[in-house]
């Protein structure tokens, strides 16, 4: 393995921030769309031009600027950054093109700051991917944090300032009252910070520090949704759809999940955890979680409100796959971040859609929504067979991966957990289609015919699902990745 | 001639103070430009002062020629350069901002305005760079007198409450005084570095810790330290902005680089932390500073008012840093006190951009700034997450260094009430970012129709220079830290902590 | 007892600079008058001088001033006789300081009058609260 020094990385993540002045300025709004593309393209284009090198065994490492005595300002690119990286930079393309057609088929107010503050919440988005050590990525979350409240509050009403409350609340207060001194605490025991396979606390710490340090930081990276950490994002979905789309399914939270990731392999490290016996603790601490949301789910009416517990259940997955700490489960619980990506921002598009073209928000609404919106709702399906994890759909494979994950670590109860859970995701999702496409409308609800959404609010969605079928059948350019990424880890 | 370069930081501004009150009774508008020329000269020898000190080590300037213990002596170290260039860089970027303000809350006598401007900027200075420790109460008086006229010269309750300062003010001089007094008797000499020579050598009497009591409480007076800080907000709150968005940020600073500066270098460590054994409840009055400065800020309605409020939360950490006796815990206080000078310039300049516009500085009334005044806001809210200590911002490595020497001396209270006080402080900033960000504007606050603008460029660009250089600052934390606060400390503590 | 009225009487410049300082003090802290509070703060302010002259003073000694400083030959001189004169010189500095406090705080009260018709401290507060600011 070599350690290539290259600008790439610092330049996928300044590519978007380089484009705000340019947003700023710009007065047209067709101008500022193009300039977001370009920005998405071109970021996209940088990140996948990494792929090779890191395939063949590279990694891409820039140092910014020294912080503190043995750390510094890093970013290193490896292959689970570089997944994550891939899948947060791709959407945007996709999310860029919904913006627009979600902003104007609403005529939303104060355009450009949204679409600034979007640019630097993918930026930090991808600088966390990208960080060499836990000081850097919460350089990152931080900006990611702050970058996104204004996209949270962005209808600046009394419902948002109390959603952005809530948001600031468990954001800030997790990492600055539990990652922070937590963050200190390991620089003193460990005299730095770097992401290491194999963890830089082994043999240094004992169990109940070590248990303390864990906990403060799996709940204090409250983005990553871990009951009972977890209510900000439903509180967040007042947000525009788009940012619930790429942010709140995508970018935010999964940087949440990528953190605890993070912490799982390369700062505690397998060999410690297992030494301790934390690997149950946190399977146990993700199981809640999933099947806790999972029930609060079937219990929503509001559609993106019963998304938002969908996701905090699926990602509570990646951090089961991470806990299991088998070759099996980590893979499962990496390809997850790709697969249900793809899955969920497929299911948001659709809800945003669906209120564009019909003004619907809740469930109980979409009463025979399929025949006057088939389309949509045929996307809608395919995301919901995906997040569920049926086959043809790329949440399968994760799924298939992670249950085996639970074989190998022999955690018999995780592996019923997962399928109670999807049966739940079944019992909250298919409802919905059943609803829109075999339920008969009430007589008033539709006595003008629903148009389909506009083109750029369709194509995403249709996009992305059609990208979840293609993921069943052919999921190597994310599962090479997570092999080469998990064998780096458990090899180290 | 470049020997005499630190003879010009304090006597440039000095002479064109006096000046500057002449040149009032020429033209108006000379003052303003004899008060920009002296600032630049010292801001340009203060940066040469500090590149000769890391080239070629201490310099002891001899005033007159006349060599110490006798003669006053000046002694400049990595410690003092970095604070001068501090105090240079405060000065002339608030002399900028202001310059409108200045015109309109000192309109028919701008000539005293800058002249006390500039006798404050020397005194402080002063303070910095002298060896002496008469002299240095001399200077902190100059600089004192100078800061109560500039306070009290705004409307409303400010005399009454620059009053008050002065009162408190002039015990805690009074106090220093009187320990310089025990401090000569038993050594016989003022000269910073002889005592520091002479100290360890006579035996240890009750002398020598009531001088260093007294010194102490007499700064602590002066660097409003809970709960000696009853003068801080109202002096602050009703001081004209010109003069408040300069004094806010230096005087409780340089107070603590004197604390510093006496403790490690005229006592030294041996004694003040070994023999004194007051480290401990220092640090734990810094906690209660700390966190009661955090709670009484959250009851303000008034933004400057809870500025002033987070400057004595602020004032603890870099207290209990210091007193925390230990490498981290001091490279935190010495790089705070730089931080933090810059993060309260940035928030009451943005605060006197806000006010100039709205004439006001209520919560009530800031509806809507964001709408109306982006920029200025945008450098609110950096200095704002600053203060909070959110990366990349400078705040952050500051509060860094603090927690982790908290960790390191065991002092488990002091990080928490960090802790705690960032995240009041995030409550704090977000209660005003709210009102402006989500409420409607509202008209009736504004007298005559007035209609709320961005502030005028030429105090909008130093607002945002100094908001940018927070996160500068921050990226360039590290190299501070080994080429100037690093030497500084060692310097005092050779024999480590 | 003896030792304790030597004590008191051994260092008696020391209690007088003490009793000075309390009723500084007292005055700043306790009278409502502004001036009065002035006062008691320069007081204050003495008391430290006094302090500072005290303890040049030697018995026996001169002033010091060297009458045949160079010419002086044979028998050299005994810093002993001569007071110290460093305090003396300080504090001649210091008395600077407190005159020009002194005036800075009457300027200050001069406004304050100005601004409120009234010296008295808890009148000054009440006009505040009410909020009734007979400004100039």
């Amino acid at each position: 393995m070599i350690a290539v020094v290259s600008a790439k990385p610092l330049i996928a993540v300044l590519v978007s921030l380089a484009v705000i002045p340019v947003l700023i300025s710009a007065r047209k709004p067709n101008v500022r769309e193009t300039w977001t593309f370009a920005a998405a393209l071109i970021k996209f284009g940088i990140i996948a031009s990494m792929v090779p090198a890191i395939l063949a065994g590279h990694t891409l490492e820039f140092t910014i600027a020294p912080l503190f005595a043995g750390i510094a300002f890093k970013l290193k690119v490896d292959a689970f950054g570089l997944l994550f990286a891939l899948v947060a930079s791709f959407l945007w393309i996709v999310t860029s093109a919904y913006s627009i057609g979600y902003m104007r088929g609403l005529d939303e107010h104060s355009q450009t700051r949204y679409f600034c503050f979007f640019a630097a919440a993918l930026s930090a988005t991808i600088g966390v991917a990208f960080s060499a050590n836990l000081l850097t990525l919460y350089i990152f979350y931080e900006m990611l944090s702050l970058s996104t409240y204004p996209l949270v509050t962005h209808h600046q009403d009394r419902e948002a300032r109390s959603s952005g409350r809530k948001y600031l609340f468990y954001i800030m207060g997790g990492s600055i009252g539990l990652v922070l001194p937590a963050m200190i605490a390991i620089y003193l025991i460990a005299g730095n910070l770097d992401f290491a396979a194999g963890g830089i606390l082994a043999g240094s710490i004992g169990a109940l520090p070590a248990a303390a340090l864990l906990l403060m930081l799996v709940f204090g990276f409250s983005k990553a949704g871990i009951m009972p950490v977890h209510a900000w994002l439903p509180a967040a979905m007042v947000a525009p759809t788009p940012v619930s789309a790429l942010l709140h399914a995508v970018a935010v939270v999964k940087v949440g999940v990528f953190s605890v990731f993070r912490i799982i392999t390369d700062i505690f490290g397998p060999g410690m955890l297992l030494n301790f016996g934390f690997d149950t603790l946190l399977c146990i601490i993700a199981a809640v979680t999933i099947l806790g949301s999972s029930l609060i789910a079937l219990s929503q009416d509001n559609l993106k409100r019963r998304l938002a517990f969908s996701t905090i259940g699926q990602l509570s997955y990646i951090i089961l796959g991470a806990a299991l700490l088998t070759q099996s489960g980590m893979a499962g619980g990496m390809l997850h971040i790709a697969m249900h990506a793809f899955g969920k921002i497929t299911l948001f598009f659709c809800a945003g859609a669906i209120m564009v073209a019909a003004g619907i928000k809740n469930i109980s609404e979409m009463k025979g929504l399929g025949l006057q919106m088939p389309v949509t709702m045929g996307a809608f399906f395919v995301g919901a067979l995906s997040v569920i994890g049926l086959p043809p759909c790329g949440g399968f494979i994760s799924k298939w991966y992670l249950a085996i994950g639970t074989i190998e670590a022999e955690q018999f109860l995780m592996l019923a957990v997962l399928l109670a859970s999807s049966l739940l995701n079944a019992a909250y999702f298919l409802p919905i289609v059943y609803r829109a496409f075999f339920c008969n409308p009430d007589e008033t609800m539709f006595e003008h015919r629903i148009k389909e959404a506009p083109g750029w609010c369709l194509a995403p969605p249709v996009a992305t699902a059609a990208i979840s079928v293609i993921l069943f059948f052919y999921p190597q350019p994310f599962f090479n990745l997570s092999q080469l990424a998990v064998s780096r880890i458990l090899g180290g | 001639m470049t020997s005499q370069i630190p003879a010009l930081i304090i006597v440039v501004p000095l002479l064109v103070s006096l000046v500057v009150s002449l040149a009032a009774w020429i033209r108006q508008s000379l003052c303003y430009a004899a008060a920009l020329c002296a600032m630049l000269v010292a801001w340009i020898s203060a940066i040469l002062v500090m590149g000769r000190v890391i080239n070629q080590g201490v310099i002891t300037y001899r005033m007159a020629g006349w060599a110490p213990p006798w003669g006053i002596s000046w002694h400049i170290d990595h410690f003092n350069a970095i604070i001068l260039i501090l105090i240079a860089t405060v000065a002339l970027i608030n002399l900028i901002a202001t310059r409108s303000t200045a015109a309109r809350e000192f309109e028919d006598r701008p000539g005293v305005f800058y002249a006390l401007y500039l006798l404050f900027v020397t005194g402080l200075m002063g303070i910095v760079i002298t060896g002496d420790i008469f002299n240095l109460y001399v200077l902190l008086e100059i600089a004192s007198l100078s800061g109560y006229a500039l306070l009290g010269m705004g409307s409303g309750r400010a005399a009454v409450s620059s009053l008050s300062y002065l009162f408190i003010g002039t015990i805690g001089a009074s106090l220093y005084l009187f320990g310089a007094g025990y401090l000569y008797i038993a050594t016989g000499s003022l000269n910073m570095a002889d005592i520091a020579a002479i100290l360890p050598t006579i035996e240890q009497t009750g002398v020598i810790q009531v001088s260093f009591i007294l010194c102490l409480i007499g700064l602590f007076m002066k660097m409003a330290f809970f709960p000696l800080h009853t003068w801080l907000p109202n002096a602050y709150t009703h001081a004209p902005n010109s003069s408040a968005s300069l004094i806010a940020p230096l005087t409780t600073k340089v107070m603590i680089y004197v604390m510093i500066r006496i403790v490690l270098f005229v006592y030294q460590p041996e004694f003040a932390f070994a023999e004194m054994d007051i480290d401990r409840v220092i640090v734990w009055l810094a906690v209660i500073a700390i966190l009661a400065g955090s709670m009484l800020a959250w009851k303000q309605e008034r933004l400057k008012r809870m500025l002033a409020y987070i400057i004595v939360a602020e004032v603890g950490y870099m207290v209990g840093g210091f007193w925390l006796g230990n490498t981290a815990g001091m490279t935190g206080a010495v790089l705070h006190i730089l931080n933090d000078a810059m993060m309260t310039l940035c928030l009451f300049l943005a605060a006197g951009a806000v006010i100039s516009r709205v004439q006001t500085d209520a919560f009530g009334a800031l509806q809507g700034v964001f709408t109306k005044m982006p920029f200025s806001m945008i450098a609110f809210v950096a200095g704002a997450l600053s203060i909070i200590g959110v990366p990349p911002t400078c705040g952050f490595f500051s509060k860094w260094y603090l927690i982790s020497g908290g960790m390191e001396a065991g002092h488990y209270a002091f990080v928490a009430a960090l802790i705690i006080s960032s995240l009041v402080n995030v409550l704090l900033f977000f209660r005003v970012i709210e009102i402006g960000y989500f409420e409607p504007f509202d008209s009736h606050h504004h007298k005559n129709g007035q209609t709320v603008r961005e502030a005028p460029l030429d105090m909008l660009v130093p607002l945002l220079v100094t908001a940018g250089l927070l996160i500068v600052m921050g990226f360039y934390a590290n190299t501070l830290v080994t080429w100037i606060v690093k030497p500084a400390i060692s310097a005092a503590t050779m024999g480590g902590l | 007892m003896e030792e304790l009225a030597a004590v008191f009487v051994a260092r008696y410049n020391y209690w007088g600079v003490i009793i000075l300082m309390g009723i500084g003090l007292y005055a700043m802290i306790a009278k409502t008058n502004m001036v009065k509070k002035i006062i008691g703060m320069n007081i204050f302010q003495t008391a430290i001088i006094l302090f500072y002259i005290s303890t040049a003073a030697k018995y026996g000694a001169s002033i010091p001033i060297i009458a045949h400083g160079h010419g002086a030959q044979g028998h050299g001189i005994r810093a002993a006789d001569y007071m110290n004169p460093l305090p003396h010189v300080l504090m001649l500095t210091a008395i600077v300081v407190s005159v020009a406090t002194l005036g800075v705080a009457l300027a200050l009260a001069v406004r304050v009058y100005w601004n409120y018709d009234s010296l008295e401290e808890d009148e000054i507060l009440n006009q505040i609260k009410a909020g009734q600011l007979n400004r100039k």
